[in-house]
């Protein structure tokens, strides 16, 4: 990365594995395309924070930034499950959960950085935006959704509560009966039903999401970025105590053996339907 | 207010045409997920195609362990 030089950033894409962006025009696109699905495991958390820090310096010449992901089944279906049991079974549960507790704190930070930029974020969402995926989206400050986009936070089902900031960022945008209908059951909701309760701003055609997405960024150049940046720190304050909280009750439930139990099922399962709660 | 048979028809045209499968080739108690080659993720896109078409919400849970055109067309059924 040319740092200090807006035009090479503008001009050169910093493509790693699993994720790429670029900045054009005062846009910064961030490129999920790490197979199958997006999952954020221990490499999908580094190339996020070196993105976070590469926001840093690009957000003072943007206005936007555009969350999407290249690849078919969708945004990005969560936590990888299948490298966190992994490492569990790799050590005993002090360092796992130890592991746990610094993953936490380090996609906190990356998605604490994103929630407050001072420049307006936009998730383009399709197809599973599941678990972490769903909770990158929400700390978007808009969420376009293409109308194949389902949302889901499927936690419960390895005894365990969404860790990257889900609840609490939820329950800032949504009411208390939302939050504990897709928590308490699991179930995962189309964008049309997204829309309709508040989370979802756009609903548009199968593929278009990042046309919108471009569309809404390209109106967002239009206002003075102070202003938009005075008025969404107002207005969109990081639940801080809530997020701490998260961490802490995902830990605690982590050390039982009833998450092992899920996690394993859930890794070893021939079931169609494992992403199913 | 429709049918079941008449749901089940336009379920099976809905899943031929989306994951580009000859309609000829699906029955009413086909195993979706052999007929369609279809894995988990493939499986949701089914679920909201259908929340889509017939302006239903269908929660996953009820759908587990259904594996059938048929059966599939009651659940949306009693949502109509």
């Amino acid at each position: 990365m040319h740092e200090g030089n807006s035009t090479s950033i503008a001009s050169c894409p910093q493509i790693s594995e699993g994720l790429s962006w670029t900045l054009h025009e005062g846009v910064i696109e961030l490129a999920l395309h790490r197979a199958p699905c997006n999952e954020i495991g221990t490499a999908s958390l580094e190339e996020l924070e070196k993105f976070a820090v590469a926001l840093e310096s690009m957000q003072a010449e943007a206005h936007a930034l555009i969350i999407y992901s290249e690849m078919k089944p969708g945004f990005c279906a969560g936590a990888d499950l299948r490298e966190l049991y992994r490492r569990s079974q790799d050590m005993e549960m002090a360092a796992a959960a130890s592991g746990v507790r610094d993953f936490l704190e380090r996609i906190h930070c990356v998605l604490n950085l994103i929630d407050a930029a001072p420049l307006t974020t936009i998730a383009a969402v399709h197809g599973v935006t599941f678990g972490g995926g769903f909770e990158l989206a929400l700390a978007c400050d808009l969420m376009i959704a293409d109308k194949m986009a389902r949302f889901c936070f499927p936690e419960l089902r390895l005894g365990l509560i969404p860790g990257f900031g889900g609840i609490p960022r939820l329950k800032r945008d949504l009411g208390n009966a939302v939050v504990r209908d897709l928590l308490l059951t699991g179930r995962s909701m189309n964008a049309t039903k997204a829309q309709q309760i508040g989370l979802v701003s756009q609903v548009v055609g199968e593929g278009e999401a990042l046309r919108a997405a471009r569309a809404t960024a390209a109106q967002l150049r239009k206002f003075d970025r102070a202003t938009a940046a005075a008025a969404k720190k107002f207005i969109k304050p990081i639940p801080q105590g809530e997020l701490r909280q998260e961490i802490d009750i995902f830990c605690e439930l982590f050390a039982r053996p009833a998450v092992q139990a899920g996690l394993r099922k859930f890794v070893e399962s021939r079931d169609a339907q494992p992403y199913l709660p | 207010m429709q049918t079941t048979d008449q749901t089940l028809e336009e379920i099976l045209t809905l899943a031929a045409a989306h994951f580009k499968v000859p309609r000829q080739k699906l029955a009413p108690d086909d195993d979706f997920f052999k007929t369609l080659g279809i894995d988990s993720l493939q499986t949701l896109d089914l679920l909201t195609k259908l929340e889509n078409h017939f302006h239903v919400e269908l929660p996953d849970y009820e759908l587990q362990g259904v594996s059938d055109f048929r059966t599939l067309a009651e659940k949306v059924q009693a949502r109509l």
